[in-house]
């Protein structure tokens, strides 16, 4: 079994629309127990069996982490994706039964942080959901900046106001309103750690205004789940399976692999955690790297690849599976 | 240099400019020197946001070496405890963007770290550079006295005067090695005593 993959038999108990593109969907355990404890930042990963085909797609839990009778992730529809976000809006309803993955966490607080600054973007206030309800119970010291593209699209924006009020601060990009971001940086105090998850410039920024204006790298904590991007379809060997293999244009090359019977260790299913890393024993074509996991110099020098989210385009392919 | 043996024993770097608005430098003796270097690779304008504390050795050289790199601040302390005020105060008002760099003495480097660490920031997040001495900062274990500048093996406590196995388990949150009595069966037995840590 790979790491991380023990898994929970699970009944939703709602379906919650939130705004029009994004809709909460909550867990109970079928047998009736409490689920497992988890910490802020945490991600299961939901199969959604749909019909021939299962997609594995991580989502952060954003309820509170003292209340483990059900899990709740938030889901924003992308009408361009592969359809996992499709296939959660369209046919999950109250009552199916689905199976989620012991909870996972790679974007964690550090406890020993005097204070905790919060950025998000879209629906990157997923796991910041839990992490402020972690924090408000314990005390906890935190700022949230919160930028959304209008308030009606500011998902839990009203929610995470009433409950901190002004330790919570809004940003719309319909109003122009934009985080004065070297001025938050450098007026916070010595101790402070930072959190940002949103969409991956937003994250690239932060962490380049960070780096220039003196954060160690150690308090700079990041989470961006690439979602796997479709491509041409693409032709792979399996070096150690003596198996050759096509990768659909839907499919990535995780997936590929797993419905060739072999099964590699993953966790995140994001480009984020390392854990499917593959070594590429021979190329004849280009890398479309996605991940957030490979140094650039591991990206150029084609050695690896992170199956979870990233592609291949040319004329062969052979992996070290 | 500072052999490796366990894992809590501190291992040092060499200082080198990291990018930030602010750099904080506190030094002994011939830890004036690892600024010096550093001086070398650093940008220009580098030293235009530096604060540096020094602590000059009994010779009572390099403060002129370091007072003309032209840092901001500049301030020439008598003894570590009496320029420990004044690194405290700087850290309760510092923000982050304040970058640390630590040089000379491993007393030196563990007392202010012991300080930065207080003030919230991470012993990964510092610089640090050994130079000079070797000698030690020492916890007694049994009577938890501090005893410093050791420099033999086995030491007395300054303290309850029992023998102690100066050992390479470091403390951060103390900065200070572990003593630990090495004759505790039987006090009449005094293993020769030789001059190891200088």
């Amino acid at each position: 079994m790979s790491t991380g993959t023990t898994k929970l038999d699970v009944l939703v108990s709602d379906v919650v629309p939130v705004n029009e593109l994004v809709t909460r969907f909550h867990f109970r355990r079928r047998d009736g127990e409490l689920l497992p404890t988890f910490s802020g930042g945490a991600h299961v990963v939901v199969e959604m069996r749909d019909g021939e085909r299962t997609r594995l797609n991580p989502y952060s839990l954003m309820g509170s982490p003292l209340d483990t009778r059900e899990y709740t992730i938030s889901v924003r529809r992308d009408d361009a994706g592969r359809g996992g976000s499709l296939f959660m809006h369209r046919q999950v309803r109250p009552g199916t039964e689905m199976v989620v993955s012991y909870p996972v966490n790679l974007f964690s607080l550090d406890l020993r942080a005097r204070k905790h600054l919060m950025l998000a973007g879209g629906i990157g206030i997923t796991p910041f959901m839990a992490q402020t309800a972690q924090l408000a119970a314990e005390g906890g010291n935190f700022e949230l900046h919160y930028t959304c593209r209008t308030a009606s699209l500011g998902t839990y924006a009203d929610l995470l106001r009433e409950r901190y009020d002004r330790r919570v601060r809004l940003y719309h990009d319909d109003r122009d309103e934009r985080v004065d971001l070297d001025r938050l940086l450098s007026s916070q105090p010595l101790g402070t750690h930072l959190y940002v998850c949103g969409p991956s410039g937003m994250i690239g920024w932060v962490r380049e205004r960070a780096a220039a204006l003196g954060w160690p790298p150690e308090t700079v904590h990041f989470e961006h789940f690439a979602a796997p991007q479709p491509g041409a379809p693409f032709d792979v060997t399996l070096a150690l399976s003596g198996k050759t293999i096509r990768v659909d244009e839907q499919q990535s090359l995780l997936e590929a692999i797993e419905a060739a019977g072999v099964d590699p260790p993953y966790l995140c299913r994001g480009g984020v955690c390392g854990q499917c890393e593959t070594n590429v024993i021979s190329h004849d074509g280009k890398f479309i790297h996605n991940d957030h996991w490979l140094s650039e110099e591991d990206h150029r020098s084609g050695c690896k690849i992170m199956p979870c989210v990233s592609r291949f385009e040319g004329r062969s392919l052979v992996l070290e599976r | 240099m500072a052999a490796k043996s366990i894992i809590s024993r501190p291992v040092y770097g060499t200082l080198s400019p990291q990018p930030g608005k602010h750099h904080l430098f506190i030094a002994d003796a011939e830890g004036a020197l690892a600024i010096a270097d550093l001086a070398a690779k650093a940008p220009a304008d580098f030293f235009g946001g530096a604060h540096i504390i020094f602590i000059p050795g009994r010779d009572g050289k390099y403060a002129d070496a370091l007072e003309a790199l032209k840092p901001a601040q500049f301030y020439l302390g008598h003894s570590f405890a009496s320029a420990l005020p004044r690194l405290k105060q700087t850290l309760a008002n510092a923000h982050m963007g304040l970058r640390l760099y630590l040089a000379g003495t491993e007393g030196l480097i563990g007392q202010a770290m012991q300080a930065a660490l207080e003030a919230g920031i991470d012993h990964t997040s510092i610089q640090t550079e050994h130079r000079g001495s070797l000698a030690r900062r020492m916890q007694c274990v049994h009577c938890k006295g501090i005893t410093e500048n050791v420099t033999t093996q086995p030491a007395t406590c300054s303290h309850c005067g029992l023998l102690l196995l100066v050992r390479d388990h470091y403390s951060r949150r103390l900065a200070a090695f572990q003593g630990v009595c090495i004759n505790a069966e039987d006090r009449s037995e005094i293993p020769p005593i030789e001059e190891v840590f200088r």
